[in-house]
């Protein structure tokens, strides 16, 4: 194992993050603290509990997780795809590094960011509102596991896009919709029959679902399919990859 | 001297069905300068892609240093280092941290004495903390350099080193690729400055359209292949060839000058019966140069002999 090379490709990117700081970590921070003005202080007041708990701490879990997800996306996707863009992908594809190790190096990379990003959302989440984590342990897990595996999915996306317009698009046209419609604002029981069925379908049901267990110990699905539905989806961005790296896909000629 | 990299039989076919390597079969030996010659698109850069692991080959196998570049990929990739044609380079990030990066990746661990070195050796140690945008296309040239050494190669790949680079900077450079060959590191060097490979290179490999037409000792070839020119400057220029000359198949020169080509290791020149015959022509001799034919020359020839 060439833990040399991940520990370089993550310092690498890491030292990226730390000089856009302000792109990296503020401009998320900030935008994700105006939903909670918008929605938790200011409207959420006037809407009543939803499960139990009041609307401004509802939402919280929801609100970390579509930023989480889509920096995930973002961050990892653009840490591979701009050594694609500059040429330099090269280095990477001549080290005497398997494809796990480039993956991982990126991976981590990303998702270390999301996670900071997670975290700060949360710290600023009881500046606003009054919440409590009941599951402390399992919060930190499902958030650790969602930035891993969402950070695979923006990997596989950065090697796929062959220019930023195709970058932005998975993260705005798939991603956000399907946080937005996954039970970030709202729980599922709120919604018809039809459509509760239907929001099964959505991956991003069972992250948010599982996360806001550990917060306030009520979810839309069983805690254990957001577990199986997070690994499920981690092996199969898993198995991508190995095939990508294995036939070159958009990488080797 | 013993075998650092075989290629046998390689080939690359793309997708499209174009064939940019056709059975490729070379050997290069530990410690020596090889230069690869061959017209734009003749897949000197496919070649190496297909060594270093960046294009995956449609057949044949290569070792480095004994290492199958497919099955034992790391060990075989420990001992490359890559310096690509293009300036490929992350413009933010420092000079330093850009190399110390390459070392990290290569999985050597961090020695800043080595990365220093290098650094001095490139002229680069005082543009060390600036960002890679703020260099001229000279430097960023040499940090491609650094970066390749940083994980201390056993064989380097330069492609098209000093395209770009002025005269001075080319003349460093191949102080460099002297020293690195000093200190035993093997050099394969690809280059359309004929001069440069002339200049420094032991062997000459010659490839055009994806197949390898000669490999050859430098000295060797051009002993070979060299022709000598014997250029004769008349007192009265003349338009066309004397019919009485025509036996030396002479061809005109600028300002009315004849040039007589001949084989240096022929027994005999014919230069003194050509002499005896131009007097006999009437012409009289101002002056005689005799040059000997370039690398470029033989390159050109042979490459002209193949696309014909």
């Amino acid at each position: 194992m060439n833990l040399t090379a991940i520990r370089a490709i993550y310092i690498f990117e890491m030292t990226r993050t730390f000089r856009t700081l302000t792109q990296s970590i503020v401009s998320p921070v900030l935008s994700t603290s105006l939903y909670f003005v918008v929605f938790g202080a200011a409207i959420g007041s006037r809407i009543d509990t939803v499960e139990g708990v009041s609307y401004g701490a509802f939402i919280v879990p929801g609100l970390i997780m579509l930023s989480v997800l889509v920096q995930s996306v973002t961050n990892a996707a653009f840490g591979i795809y701009f050594p694609k863009f500059i040429g330099t992908v090269y280095e990477l594809l001549s080290a005497p590094a398997s494809f796990i190790e480039l993956t991982a190096g990126y991976v981590l990379a990303a998702a270390t960011k999301s996670l900071m990003i997670g975290l700060i959302i949360l710290a600023t989440a009881f500046a606003f509102v009054d919440i409590s984590i009941q599951h402390p342990f399992w919060m930190l897990a499902f958030l650790v596991m969602t930035c891993l595996s969402f950070s695979l999915l923006g990997f596989i996306i950065g090697i796929w896009a062959g220019n930023f317009e195709q970058l932005q698009l998975v993260p705005l046209l798939i991603v956000t919709p399907l946080v937005f419609l996954g039970g970030s604002f709202y729980s599922i029981s709120m919604l018809p029959p039809v459509w509760q069925t239907i929001t099964l379908f959505n991956p991003v049901v069972y992250l948010v679902s599982g996360f806001r267990w550990s917060f306030f110990g009520t979810s839309d699905v069983a805690v254990g399919y957001s577990i199986a539905a997070i690994f499920v989806f981690t092996l199969a961005c898993l198995a991508i990859i190995g095939w990508i790296f294995k036939t070159g896909y958009k990488l080797r000629k | 001297m013993t075998d650092i990299v075989c290629i046998t039989d390689v080939r690359k076919t793309y997708d499209s069905g174009f064939e940019a390597l056709k059975s490729i079969t070379l050997t290069i030996r530990e410690g020596e300068i090889l230069a690869l010659l061959g017209p734009n698109g003749a897949g000197k850069t496919t070649l190496i892609s297909t060594i270093c692991g960046i294009a995956n080959m449609t057949a044949g196998t290569i070792t480095v240093g004994g290492h199958d570049t497919i099955r034992d990929y790391r060990a075989a990739r420990r001992l490359i280092g890559l310096v690509p044609q293009e300036i490929n380079l992350e413009p933010f990030e420092k000079v330093i941290n850009t190399v110390r990066f390459s070392r990290g990746l290569f999985g050597y661990p961090k020695d800043e004495a080595h990365i220093e070195k290098v650094l001095r050796q490139l002229s680069l140690w005082d543009k060390r903390n600036s960002q890679i945008r703020e260099l001229s296309g000279g430097m960023k040239r040499r940090v491609l350099i650094a970066k390749a050494l940083s994980h201390e190669p056993r064989v380097l790949f330069l492609d098209e080193p000093s395209a770009g680079v002025d005269v001075e900077l080319r003349k460093d450079m191949w102080n460099v690729v002297a020293g690195l060959k000093a200190d035993g590191v093997t050099i394969i060097l690809t280059t359309h400055y004929i001069e440069e490979a002339e200049a420094i290179a032991d062997r000459i490999a010659v490839i055009a359209q994806g197949e390898i037409l000669l490999v050859e000792d430098k000295s060797a070839l051009m002993n070979r292949m060299g022709q000598k020119q014997m250029i004769i400057e008349l007192q009265t220029p003349v338009e066309t060839v004397p019919p009485a000359l025509s036996a030396y198949d002479l061809d005109r020169g600028p300002e009315g000058t004849l040039i007589y080509s001949y084989d240096t290791r022929g027994e005999r020149t014919g230069i003194t019966k050509l002499l005896s015959d131009l007097s006999a022509a009437g012409l009289v001799l101002r002056d005689v140069q005799t040059r000997q034919s370039s690398l470029e020359d033989i390159f050109v020839g042979l490459v002209q002999k193949e696309t014909s």
